[in-house]
């Protein structure tokens, strides 16, 4: 389903990912962890080019796009439609109401009618337990329901591939659970996920498979038991080590 | 009093047939250019950056009743012969594009950076964001200061009488010319230019209130 082959990032002379190869396959989920600035986000951000990789090539479903030479925005604009991204920050438009929101790229990008649009996002708004909402404005939310607004526009985009940048980072903490459970969910539902997160238990329960970065390098990669009980590497071992303190 | 009264029907009609208008015109006109000119700012073509920023450095750095003057009384010198109301309407919206151009700009760099990736994320291009995300919430932004802009409009205008527009004050003018009741036409004149403005400031907060519906806090 994904395959990334060297893949480079630079923002001018800082070097964030120094050569990412992975796979991953249909219906997987993979947890990214790994200390902070060690290019997680970066990583996220070049599979749906937010950040256009500075080399290398990443292929989505049947849509490879190779970064080595200039990208022509076509092929730029069809590997973005293979993955929809949910953010730290929900960036949820605040202007629009709760069904705008998730109707909006139905509407404008996939060019759905009015009707389809709003059929789907109120299918998608009820899957996360928001039916009742929809002509709420963000701000009238809790950041739970505000995460759970932004996981339901990028499913009505219908990606291959669900990226999510540290989702329940920015709540309260009971709040988190609610919003896991929509991703345990779509994992069950055979989404193809890629979920970078401070949350262990999430990974364990969820996660086919850990991959552990550091310094913009994959260090390591196993099923989630095996990586939290008997890492390999050492700085794999020190990270988790300092993670479970906490 | 009946000297205020009579004088009263030409001064309205100087503000109902020239006033109003060429504060309406210039302003919607001069908006349009200062979009333009704010996405010329912050655009990365370099060469659209220099035309805006030099535009609005000419504009900014003259007094408005030089450019008046040097579209009215100047031009015809080149062969170019501009008639008072429309010269003013030209003088006034270059003016208000210029400056509401900076309100703008300042009002789109405002919009957290995650509103425009959000849009990216969903698939739009650049003038989907533009019109569908970032415009609608920059405009909620802009209000205030664009208000008062407004405001400052209608009472610049008055500086059309000195290019022979026959708006409101030069109707004053004219009329106190006659009849030397200088004061009392003046302080007419400012009296209506006040009860526009307090008006204009009411439908201001009229607008404030409709965008401040979907805003945190
Ligand atoms: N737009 C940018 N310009 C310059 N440097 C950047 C930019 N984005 C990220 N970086 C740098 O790249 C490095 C990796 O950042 P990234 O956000 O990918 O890390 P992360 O693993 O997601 O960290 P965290 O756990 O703190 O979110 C950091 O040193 C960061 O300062
Ligand atoms: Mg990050």
């Amino acid at each position: 389903m994904i395959t990334i082959n060297g893949l480079h990032k630079q923002f001018g002379q800082l070097e964030v990912l120094k050569g990412i190869d992975l796979k991953i396959n249909k219906g997987q989920v993979v947890v990214v962890i790994g200390p902070s600035g060690s290019g997680k986000t970066t990583l996220l951000r070049c599979l749906n080019i937010l950040e256009v990789p500075t080399s290398g090539s990443i292929t989505i479903d049947d849509q490879t796009t190779d970064f080595s030479t200039k990208v022509p925005k076509k092929s730029v604009d069809a590997l973005r439609k293979k993955s929809a991204m949910v953010f730290q920050h929900y960036n949820l438009f605040p202007h629009m109401t709760v069904l705008q929101n998730v109707m909006e790229g139905p509407i404008i990008v996939k060019k759905l009618s009015k009707v389809d649009a709003r059929k789907r996002a109120e299918n998608l708004l009820v899957k996360v337990g928001l039916g009742d909402k929809l002509d709420f404005f963000p701000h009238q939310l809790s950041g739970g329901q505000q995460q759970r607004v932004g996981i339901a526009r990028a499913l009505a985009l219908e990606p291959k591939v669900m990226l999510f940048d540290e989702p329940t980072s920015a709540l309260d903490p009971e709040l988190v659970g609610e919003v896991l459970q929509v991703m345990k969910d779509l994992a069950d539902e055979g989404i193809t996920m890629v979920v970078v997160t401070h949350e262990m238990r999430f990974a364990k329960d969820v996660a086919d498979e850990v991959i552990f970065m550091d310094q913009g390098k994959i260090i390591e990669r196993s099923e989630p038991n095996e990586m939290f009980t008997q890492p390999k590497e050492e700085r794999t071992r020190q990270f988790l080590n300092l993670i479970q303190v906490h | 009093m009946d000297i205020a009264q009579t004088s009263l029907q030409p001064l309205l009609e100087g503000l109902v047939v020239f006033t109003l208008p060429l504060s309406i015109i210039a302003f919607i006109l001069g908006l349009i250019l200062a979009v333009f000119t704010a996405l010329a700012r912050i655009s990365t073509v370099k060469i659209f950056q220099w035309i805006a920023r030099f535009y609005v450095s000419i504009i900014r750095g003259t007094p408005l009743l030089v450019q008046l003057f040097i579209l009215f009384y100047g031009l015809p010198t080149l062969g170019i012969v501009i008639d008072p109301f429309p010269a003013a309407v030209i003088g006034f919206s270059l003016n208000v594009g210029a400056y509401a151009s900076e309100i703008i700009r300042a009002a789109i760099l405002s919009i957290p950076k995650g509103q425009w990736e959000a849009a990216q994320m969903i698939g739009m291009t650049y003038s989907q964001s533009l019109q569908r995300v970032i415009l609608p919430q920059a405009t909620r932004v802009s209000i205030p200061p664009l208000s008062n802009s407004f405001i400052g409009l209608v009472k610049d205008t008055s500086l059309a009488s000195l290019i022979l527009v026959t708006e409101m004050f030069r109707r004053a003018q004219e009329i106190a010319a006659t009849n030397y009741e200088f004061l009392l036409l003046y302080v007419e004149a400012a009296a209506i230019y006040w009860i526009i403005c307090f008006f204009l400031s009411i439908i201001q907060g009229r607008l404030e209130h409709r965008f401040d519906r979907y805003v945190t806090r």
